[in-house]
């Protein structure tokens, strides 16, 4: 695991400010959705070897839910984004 | 005759110390364990296993033997290696693991035992009777093995941990990283120089002379001086972890006679870095060899530490065994003190020698004596029998270095194995460097051009180029063919000093199928001692390869962890202990209840006031039963601060708290409070609470006390993940609010006296909520008319700041119509008699209809979180556990929290079980036990008797389910 996190309004901040919640690329279903879709969202969570985003919480600083991309083997951190700049720049 | 000091008055001033109770001199600037030598003590210790008498090793970290226990009573810490234990005056060590004296132990009677205790002995001796575990050997084993004892007082002392940034870390202060930070610190870098010791110079100060161009005094004068480099002595760097951040223990006032009080003891660092030196040195191998572990056996460099810097003479007549150049280093420096070398034994002679001593190319095959050596013998090379025998009295032994690169490897990456060093070498990585004598290079000046450079090609990286403080050839010498243990010893012949393991117990290991590393380790225990085998696990490695035809790389080293040394409790805790091991969190009430007699409760991190006993009463129901009938009968005041508060504002805050909560809110007026359901994802409640809209686009939430913190986190999800396009915006105010509950039917009576618009019902109805002026305008705050009691209630909320006189005037005005204050005992009373669940009903596993909600829930809304999941079929089902009252069909009977249910006759099993009481208090108006209960649907059961039992607590009793509310709707009790 990372040592320090850059937040992208924070600055490079200590690991433990941060709380992590979970895998980044689910996305909310729609309400009416399947309830098999539903139940992959809600209770089923790929644990990879690998790059992986994740959603963190920068919870002790800028109270920001950011994407952190990083490496579960290497522990390299790719990238941090907040998550409004991700979907803006992506499926928004 | 033992170790001795020469010169003694030449070494520094005398101090006295005492050792297992005997008061001995020292000299200032010695370790404990060069004192104890320079007094003739070589015998410190008994070990692990077998009890053996052992002495002094080595110089440095990595001694296994010379383990003590400083200080006394609360101040004792066992397990000291005396080598690293700076001496004061009125030093107080003892020795460890022996009874009754280290002298005359007898626990050594285990050596006796020895054939039973090898390899594996754990899992082949105490397997049977399996009972016997636990209540026999386990104990027993404890007893007789370990090493120092911990004391179990408070550790009266300080320690703190902080963190510290620089652009360059150079761990070690020997010939490479005093070079290097001389060179970064020249070119400006910001710079730490961290080592473990309390003198500078590393291995430099094993040496007779200083090497040329290089004069310690001078190098530190100049890095002294320079402001950005910062040196740290007496700091172990233990950690390395991601991102170029260190972990650090500094040893402030361990050896301070009269430690500052006001000062720590120890001192955690983080330390981040852009780049790392390593400039950790080597560690000198023992030689395995039958008898290497007597006192009075010890490593060739420590030797010459304590010769060259101390001035204490292993003996009169030293026997020196040496794979490559140390020993003669040390025979060199011996002969020149007048000490005699009896001779030198070297299996692969190369190193040139013209001093006196003669030298024998072979092994030592044995040294013997009882507690110290008397006689050596000694096999040549070529024969199978003792050759030459020695008459000695100290021996020093040196196999070959190993670079010391724990830190290098410690996440994750694999050392690497070196014929050319015979030795294993950091693996390369970014951001970190190898220098000196952790790279494998053996000469001080050659380590300290190595430092230089390396350090030079850094600040170039870093844009600080610089040309080397030192410069030259960093020739390397080939390492001798490395020896890794004598064949054939005649007695024991130790790996692992500490945990008393032999290259018997790893070639028993290997027979029988344990030969792999991992294993081997556990299954000798190699390794496994508090030194974590810094002089064993190599050569266990090359004991195994050998005897398995392999090589060493492909036996490979077991994980390498932090910390490289062991670390204090304390410092790991900081100032986090006692009151200060977490937070407390008052209310803005707290002294407001203090004063008025309230007794305390903890509440996670809060101190929530439970009751407020009266005069004349002695247990807390007598004050609880008095609060609650106050209340009903007139008025009470209760500190509700600890509630959590958020302001959510923002064009689509309406539509916002619609899709957080079940129930709808869109449409709420201003000016009204509504209750609201916040579920989880999938469909179960998350948390309570109520929600006033102040103005158009401005509301104000409260939540429970205990999920304030995840309630506030999980709508920023909300907010910033799943609805980024909604306009709204989150703010915690639960510390800048004080709030409140002003309850029973005089409240209006005395709120109307100080609020000064009209809240009569008529003005201000059931779910008001405003903004109000307080005390003919002399304050603002916020009313609102929410009962969770079930009486007329109303909960005031102010500035924090004013909360205490805002409550004075209430118990002032309030007296006249006999107010009481009441705690949170009183209000669990209240609620449970006014069926009104908390926690212990919303405790993760229930549906809103399983609580009676199922008409909140929002059939229109489009999306609300939890919608789509609460329709799943087993959230449904008519058999849930749902919320019901429960009371004892006789009165006088009790029940509590947590007995489940049972019909009435039906066994107590799992398949029977029909659910189990949430909450339950004395209720005083209906004189009996209540409570409140999740029974399977428990809805159309009201009525039905059933049997209310406790395992936990030996009761049973017959209960009536019955409505959750007490209480019937005009306020009157239903009893
Ligand atoms: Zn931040």
């Amino acid at each position: 695991m990372a040592s320090l996190i850059t937040c992208p309004h924070c600055g490079r901040r200590p690991t433990q400010e941060f709380t992590i919640r979970s895998d980044a690329s689910l996305k909310r279903p729609a309400p009416d959705a399947s309830q098999a879709d539903w139940h992959d969202y809600v209770f089923l969570r790929p644990n990879p070897r690998g790059r992986h985003s994740e959603h963190w919480h920068h919870s002790a600083g800028c109270r920001r839910w950011l994407v952190v991309e990083r490496d579960t083997v290497t522990h390299e951190v790719y990238g941090v984004r907040d998550v409004v700049s991700d979907l803006a720049g992506g499926a928004r | 005759m033992s170790s001795f000091r020469l010169e003694p008055s030449t070494t520094g001033a005398e101090i006295s110390f005492t050792f297992d109770g005997k008061r001995l001199k020292g000299r200032a600037g010695d370790t404990l364990a060069a004192a104890l030598l320079a007094n003739g003590r070589q015998l410190v210790g008994r070990s692990f296993k077998y009890h053996r008498p052992r002495g002094v090793l080595t110089a440095g970290p990595a001694e296994p033997n010379a383990l003590v226990t400083i200080g006394s009573g609360a101040f004792a810490e066992p397990n000291t290696r005396a080598t690293m234990v700076e001496l004061y005056d009125g030093l107080e060590a003892r020795s460890q693991n022996c009874w009754p004296s280290v002298d005359f132990d007898i626990g050594s009677i285990n050596g006796l035992l020895a054939p039973f205790l090898g390899a594996g002995f754990y899992y082949k001796t105490f397997m049977w009777p399996k009972a016997f575990w636990e209540r026999v050997y386990e104990p027993l084993i404890r007893r007789a093995a370990g090493l120092g004892r911990a004391n179990h007082l408070p550790d009266p002392r300080r320690y703190e941990k902080t963190w510290a940034h620089c652009d360059l870390l150079i761990v070690g202060a020997g010939p490479a990283g005093l070079a290097a930070a001389l060179t970064a610190g020249r070119a400006g870098l910001k710079v730490i120089l961290a080592d473990e010791r309390f003198e500078r110079g590393g291995t430099m100060l094993n040496e007779r002379e200083e090497p040329e161009d290089f004069d310690l005094g001078e190098v530190a004068a100049e890095l002294l001086s320079l402001s950005n480099v910062r040196i740290m002595m007496r700091t172990t760097v233990v950690a390395h972890y991601d991102d170029g951040v260190f972990g650090a223990v500094e040893r402030v006032q361990k050896h301070l006679a009269q430690p500052d009080p006001n000062r720590p003891l120890e001192r955690l660092w983080r330390i981040v870095t852009r780049h790392t030196i390593l400039a950790t040195g080597a560690e000198e191998r023992p030689i395995v060899f039958a008898g290497n572990d007597l006192p009075g056996v010890m490593m060739a460099g420590a030797a010459r530490y304590y010769l060259n810097r101390r001035s204490i003479a292993p003996g009169k007549q030293t026997l020196i065994f040496t794979n490559g150049s140390s020993g003669y280093a040390l025979a060199a420096d011996m002969e020149a003190r007048g000490l005699t070398v009896a001779a030198i034994v070297d299996p692969s002679p190369s190193t040139p020698w013209a001093g006196k001593a003669h030298v024998i190319d072979g092994v030592v095959a044995s040294v013997s004596g009882g507690r110290r050596p008397t006689s050596a013998s000694v096999r040549q090379t070529g024969s199978s029998e003792t050759t030459d025998t020695f008459a000695v009295d100290s021996v020093a032994m040196s196999g070959g270095w190993s670079p010391i690169i724990h830190l290098a490897c410690q996440h994750g990456l694999k050392p690497v194995w070196s014929d050319e060093f015979a030795a294993f070498m950091a693996p390369e990585q970014g951001g970190l460097t190898v220098a000196g004598s952790a790279a494998g290079l053996s000469s001080t000046s050659a380590c300290m051009i190595d430092g230089a450079q390396k350090s030079a090609r850094i600040c170039a990286d870093l844009g600080r180029a610089i040309s080397p403080a030192f410069s030259g050839d960093t020739e390397t010498s080939k390492a001798p063919r490395p020896l890794w243990h004598v064949a054939n010893p005649t007695g024991k012949a130790f790996v692992d000093f500490q945990n008393d393991v032999t290259a018997q117990d790893l070639l028993l290991a290997e027979q029988e199928g344990y030969g792999h590393i991992e294993l081997a380790k556990r299954y000798t225990t190699n390794g496994m001692a508090t030194d974590q085998g810094k002089l064993s696990n190599v050569n266990a490695i090359g004991i195994l390869a050998e005897a398995r035809g392999l090589s060493p790389d492909t036996i490979g080293t077991t994980t390498y962890r932090p910390f490289y040394t062991p670390l204090s409790f304390g410092a790991l805790s900081g100032t986090h202990v006692g009151p200060h091991f977490a937070a407390v969190r008052r209310s803005p009430l707290h002294e407001w209840a203090r004063k008025n007699g309230a007794e305390f409760v903890e509440s996670g991190l809060w101190y929530r006031s439970s009751w407020f006993p009266r005069k004349g009463e002695t247990t807390w129901r007598q004050s609880v039963d008095r609060e609650v009938a106050t209340v009903r009968a007139s008025a009470g005041i209760c500190d509700v601060s600890t509630l959590g508060k958020i302001e959510v504002s923002g064009r689509d805050a309406a539509e916002f708290l619609n899709r957080v909560y079940c129930n709808p809110f869109a449409k709420l007026p201003v000016g009204k409070a509504r209750y609201g359901l916040m579920l989880r994802e999938d469909g179960m409640i998350l948390d309570d609470g109520t929600t006033s809209r102040l103005t158009d686009d401005t509301y104000v939430m409260t939540t429970t006390t205990a999920l304030a913190g995840p309630v506030m986190t999980h709508l920023e999800f909300c907010a910033q993940v799943h609805w980024p396009d909604l306009d709204v915006r989150l703010a915690s105010v639960s510390d800048q609010w004080a709030q409140m509950a002003i309850a029973g039917p005089r409240s209006r009576d005395i709120l109307s006296e100080i609020v000064d618009a009209d809240i009569s019902n008529e003005a201000f109805p059931y779910l008001s909520a405003r903004d109000v002026s307080l005390f003919q305008g002399a304050l603002k705050g916020r009313l609102f008319r929410i009962s969770f009691s079930g009486e007329l209630a109303f909960e005031l909320a102010v500035p924090a700041g004013f909360a205490e006189s805002v409550a004075d005037a209430i118990m002032q005005i309030g007296a006249r119509y006999d107010i009481c204050a009441y705690g949170v005992e009183a209000l669990n009373v209240l609620r449970i008699e006014a069926g009104h669940v908390t926690h212990a009903e919303i405790n993760g596993t229930v549906t809103p209809a399983d609580l009676g909600f199922a008409k909140m829930v929002s059939a229109v809304k489009p999306d609300f979180i939890g919608k789509a999941m609460l329709r799943r079929e087993g959230l449904v089902s008519q058999n849930r556990p749902q919320l019901v009252g429960i009371k004892p069909v006789d009165p006088s009977h009790v029940f509590r929290s947590g007995a489940h249910i049972l019909n009435k006759g039906a066994a107590a099993t799992l398949e029977n079980d029909q659910g189990y009481v949430t909450s339950s208090c004395y209720s005083p108006h209906l004189k009996t036990t209540i409570g409140l209960a999740l029974v399977a649907d428990g809805p159309n059961r009201h009525g039905e008797e059933v049997q209310i039992w406790n395992a936990l607590k030996d009761e049973y009793c017959v209960g009536v389910l019955c409505s959750p509310a007490f209480l019937t709707p005009d306020g009157r009790l239903n009893a």
